[in-house]
């Protein structure tokens, strides 16, 4: 898949933002460069799904042998759908952290923080700068 | 803290150059991984890992007293120490209270003359030179050798055959908890067979200017065997799973030695500071250290409280996925009457409980 037209949050996650039947629906996971830096996963918490969920807020949680991280979602809505075959497969996250790696499905109810999302370009800038 | 006033071991350029995640530990920049925390743990315990434990304080003592005044100073009877002899001990404050865990070695040099030396805690550095300086008698003098040296642990099953390629000397005259000076690499240093892995294997101190020869030639021996440099990170897995205890975690300042299940470390036939007080002390009301398998996937991590029915018990003290076992596993200090095999408590991961059941430590053994 193509990365080029994902949005990213400064929390590393990425978004890939469709239309369906007039609704805005938002795919959901964990950037490439963050699974990298956490790199032995041994736990993912997805969402429920049913679940209103607010941009910026914890939704689920990823850990790794070292440390336990929030995932944040970076848009508002409700959570339509949920990978539910990924906490087994966590190895698979490292191999295709885009397309198989999705985390979660949102129907955004309100699409003012889209606004704050970064391009590809704009993210990758952030990692280099963080270092 | 700034990366630029982190103290950095004579590797520091190594690490950085070879994939290493520099991280602030004690206020010295170290590894925390290179690839990754499993690979370097399970090559440790399948072939060789190469640690740089250079940040480790370490301490010289002379004078025909100075054993005898370090076994005032730890709880573990060190006067009697033999020559090439390596002792594990306590050193406590006049509460009883752990300041820190150290190794007490009676070396002698080539021409037969006696010393002691001493490792301590990174982060205990200070502390305990503090704590011996305020406290050193006539005739014996201390000098701190932490940045004059490297010191390198080499931990698994290859890892005598690594280092005797480099060492003079047969290494398999040299017994657990033994050590002596060496020759390694033509240069002067020390070896000693102890480690904090659970497995076997020794260290090599050598002059700070021949620490990067002496890596890389470890290096590149280990990588004919599937040996691997291990940082930070895996270190405290292997330790976890073998049960060592961890200064700032298992073992502070309040924490006693017969709390920390270090019975082992305690010789009452000597006087030490705190030993009146350990005396004195109803040991059998104290929180213990027990050890805990997760019965689910989430990982118990430092500080999580543990939980029996709705009443609090006790508190994780280090808690990881344990790559050998394939399961989440934990220290941490309970109530006493919640300590026995089998018990089985819960861990409040982030708001929410998960069940945990009491273990006998340790939880790997080599066979």
């Amino acid at each position: 898949m193509s990365t080029d037209n994902l949005l990213f949050a400064k929390t590393h996650e990425w978004v890939k933002v469709e239309e369906s039947d007039g609704a805005k629906i938002a795919t959901v996971g964990i950037s490439a460069h963050a699974i990298e830096a956490l790199n032995d996963l041994v736990y993912l918490e997805l969402p429920e799904v049913g679940k209103e969920v607010t941009a910026g807020e914890s939704f689920g949680e990823i850990e790794s042998v070292k440390a336990v991280s929030d995932i944040y979602a970076p848009v508002t809505g409700e959570v339509i759908e949920a990978n539910t075959a990924l906490p087994d497969n966590l190895d698979s996250l490292h191999e295709d952290a885009y397309i198989n790696g999705w985390i979660a499905k949102i129907k955004i109810s309100d699409d003012t923080a889209l606004a704050d999302l970064m391009d590809k370009a704009g993210y990758e800038k952030m990692c280099a700068e963080e270092g | 803290m700034t990366t630029d006033t982190l103290k950095k071991t004579p590797l520091y350029n190594w690490h950085a150059a070879n994939g290493g995640r520099m991280v602030d530990f004690t206020g010295w920049s170290m590894p925390v991984q290179y690839t990754s925390i499993i690979d370097e743990h399970n090559a440790t315990r399948n072939s060789v890992g190469l640690f740089d434990v250079s940040h480790m304080a370490r301490f010289r003592f002379d004078g025909a007293e100075a054993l005898p005044f370090i076994d005032g100073l730890v709880t573990r009877k060190v006067a009697d120490l033999k020559p090439g002899r390596i002792r594990y001990g306590l050193v406590c404050k006049e509460d009883g209270g752990i300041l820190d865990d150290v190794l007490t070695y009676h070396l002698q040099d080539v021409a037969g003359q006696s010393y002691t030396w001493m490792v301590v805690n990174a982060g205990n550095r200070e502390k305990i030179a503090a704590w011996i300086n305020d406290r050193l008698p006539e005739g014996v003098t201390f000098t701190d050798h932490t940045e004059q040296t490297a010191m390198i642990a080499v931990q698994g099953p290859r890892a005598m055959a690594l280092a005797q390629e480099i060492v003079e000397g047969d290494l398999n005259e040299l017994k657990y908890y033994q050590g002596r000076e060496a020759t390694i690499l033509s240069h002067p240093g020390l070896v000693s067979r102890t480690g904090y892995t659970g497995e076997d294997g020794v260290e090599l101190t050598v002059p700070a200017e021949v620490a990067f020869a002496t890596w890389e030639a470890l290096h590149v021996a280990a990588a004919e065997v599937g040996g691997h440099a291990v940082g930070l990170g895996a270190r405290d897995t292997l330790r976890l799973e073998a049960a060592m205890p961890l200064y700032g975690h298992e073992l502070s300042e309040e924490i006693t030695p017969l709390q920390a299940g270090l019975g082992f470390a305690m010789s009452w036939d000597h006087e030490f500071i705190g030993k009146s007080a350990l005396e004195a002390i109803d040991q059998d009301s104290l929180p213990v250290r027990v050890g805990l398998v997760m019965q689910d996937r989430r990982v118990p991590r430092e500080h999580y409280p543990l939980f029996s029915g709705d009443q609090q018990v006790g508190e994780v003290t280090s808690g990881s996925q344990s790559p050998t076992l394939g399961a989440p596993i934990a220290m941490g200090y309970v109530a006493p009457q919640f300590a026995a095999d089998g018990t089985l408590l819960d861990v409040d991961v982030r708001g929410k409980r998960h069940a945990a059941k009491v273990v006998p430590l340790p939880f790997y053994k080599r066979k």
